[in-house]
């Protein structure tokens, strides 16, 4: 059975209808890309299965158990995490606070503060200084260890390069891929293809609330990709 | 009286004020709520705490005992039943929600205990002082008020930045939406702020009912009061609140030195001048 499965997942934000009936499998220990451009609906996707907005009890199925009535704060005790676009850290919190934080409310397990420190050095050195103090890519490091905290069985990354140098990219997708050796199952938004594309086995490629086209990455037609992303 | 009486005086009325303003600035910094009822519910408080002495027969310090788990479960029912359906981006409808809710509160009072003035009578300590260096003379009871409050911001401060608990405050005053993705209930979390909010209300009205009468429309002055210490201290800063009573309370030893009709007038004034100087309050809380 899959870890997630969405079946028909529609979202909206009032008025405004964002998802048209989304059909995404994420099998456990996979790692799972969705690409598309700007609007097509991926954030509103990760928001949708994390609880943020209404949707139906069984659009989002965990274990193949629905999970799409549940509130934000219920849903990651199933073991969900995002790391949001934009980071959204805690300005009042400290570094380690922000982590902290992650884990407060729910069941310990294997993530501690020592290994999201020994997993990002970088954050260890910064503990006691606020949140908002880092760099840019400190606090997407802060954010994903903020979400680890959790002991997420899925974690989901909104747009992690967003506004990062090119080496911060490849040191956080090179840590990524040392959690995901260790069994995690990831699904990363991007909006840089390639980068994307590199670090998943599978992807979906999201037009204006539709899939306009999945499957592996391995040996995918370029051609068929820029159609689907700019629905051409 | 001299200059030093005044100050000394003044500032431990302070305390007072700063006890009136914890729950209020509570409610703001967390939740973004401005609880025009504030001053009755401490009204509401006292009342409670004058049934409390009147039936158990007890000392009204003692009475602390059974008032506060009292306020603190109204609090979180309050919250939990009624002001969390209020919040929202706008700050006007929990405004208006306890604009009606002091009106209620006002009246309900009024038809269940009349509108006869009461006081707590806590007996000896009420007249018992000590003589301070340089000869001051001053009561044991405004000093015990001022210990509390310093103890009771202490307290809080401990909670804020010490605790699970006082994270989880911070973080959904930051943002409530990532704040649920942290597994955290925005709903529970605010009233179980309320009713912290609550406990130390309950606190302030048995000081203030044993130090001062009180009647069921005690409630707005005592609401004025709360909103310039915490305005003066800045918003959402702790020791500021402390700091604003204090600036409050000396300003009104200082205009009642001169007239009695000018004690309160002088605090609404230095609260102005206040404003004027930094609209945002002396102490406005570093963020972003």
């Amino acid at each position: 059975m899959s870890l997630l499965a969405t079946r028909g997942l529609r979202a909206a934000y009032g008025d405004f209808q964002a998802l048209f009936g989304i059909d995404v499998t994420i099998e456990a220990g996979e790692t799972v890309a969705i690409i598309g451009a700007n609007g097509a609906g991926k954030s509103t996707f990760l928001r949708a299965i994390v609880g943020a907005l209404d949707t139906a009890p069984d659009m989002v199925l965990l274990d193949g158990r629905p999970i799409g009535h549940l509130p934000a704060h219920q849903v990651v005790r199933h073991g969900i995490a995002l790391v949001p676009e934009g980071r959204k850290l805690f300005p009042s919190l400290s570094v380690e606070e922000n982590l902290r934080i992650g884990g407060d409310f729910l069941a310990p397990g294997a993530w501690t503060i020592a290994r999201v420190f020994e997993l990002f050095p970088r954050l260890a050195e910064r503990a006691r200084t606020p949140a908002t103090a880092l760099s840019g890519g400190e606090q997407q490091m802060c954010a994903i260890g903020r979400a680890l905290m959790s002991n997420p069985r899925l974690l989901l990354c909104d747009e992690l390069s967003l506004g990062l140098a090119p080496r911060l990219v490849q040191e956080i997708y090179q840590r990524l891929a040392t959690i995901t050796a260790q069994g995690m199952t990831l699904v990363i938004v991007e909006q840089d293809i390639n980068r994307a594309l590199a670090a998943a086995s599978r992807f979906y490629c999201f037009q204006k609330g539709h899939v306009s086209l999945s499957g592996p990455t391995a040996g995918v037609d370029r051609q068929a990709i820029t159609r689907a992303y700019f629905g051409l | 009286m001299n200059w030093y009486a005044i100050l000394v005086q003044g500032a431990l009325l302070g305390g007072l004020y700063a006890l009136f303003a914890i729950g209020l600035s509570l409610a703001f910094g967390i939740m973004r709520l401005v609880n025009i009822a504030h001053g009755d519910l401490i009204t509401l408080s006292a009342f409670v705490a004058f049934m409390v002495v009147d039936t158990l027969d007890i000392h009204p310090l003692a009475s602390m005992a059974v008032v506060v788990p009292i306020m603190a479960a109204l609090g979180y029912l309050m919250q939990r039943g009624l002001l969390n359906f209020t919040l929202g981006e706008s700050i006007l409808p929990p405004l208006l929600v306890s604009f009606g809710l002091s009106v209620i509160i006002q009246n309900v009072l009024l038809e269940t205990f009349g509108a006869d003035i009461r006081r707590l009578n806590a007996g000896d300590i009420e007249i018992a002082s000590v003589t301070l260096p340089g000869g001051l003379t001053v009561g044991v009871m405004p000093i015990i008020v001022f210990c509390i409050a310093v103890a009771s911001l202490g307290a809080l401060q401990f909670v804020f930045y010490r605790t699970r608990l006082g994270r989880a405050f911070r973080a959904t005053s930051d943002d409530p939406a990532t704040a649920s993705l942290m597994g955290i209930d925005n709903r529970h979390v605010y009233s179980l702020a309320m009713a912290i909010a609550l406990a130390f209300t309950a606190v302030a009205a048995t000081m203030f009912a044993i130090r001062t009468t009180f009647e069921p429309t005690s409630g707005p002055l005592r609401l004025i009061f709360a909103f310039e210490a915490v305005i003066i201290g800045g918003l959402g800063n702790l020791w500021g609140t402390l700091v604003g009573g204090v600036i409050l309370g000396v300003s009104q030893a200082v205009g009642a030195k001169f007239s009695q009709q000018w004690q309160i007038l002088a605090g609404h004034i230095a609260f102005i001048l206040v404003l004027l100087v930094r609209p945002n309050g002396l102490f406005p809380r570093m963020k972003d």
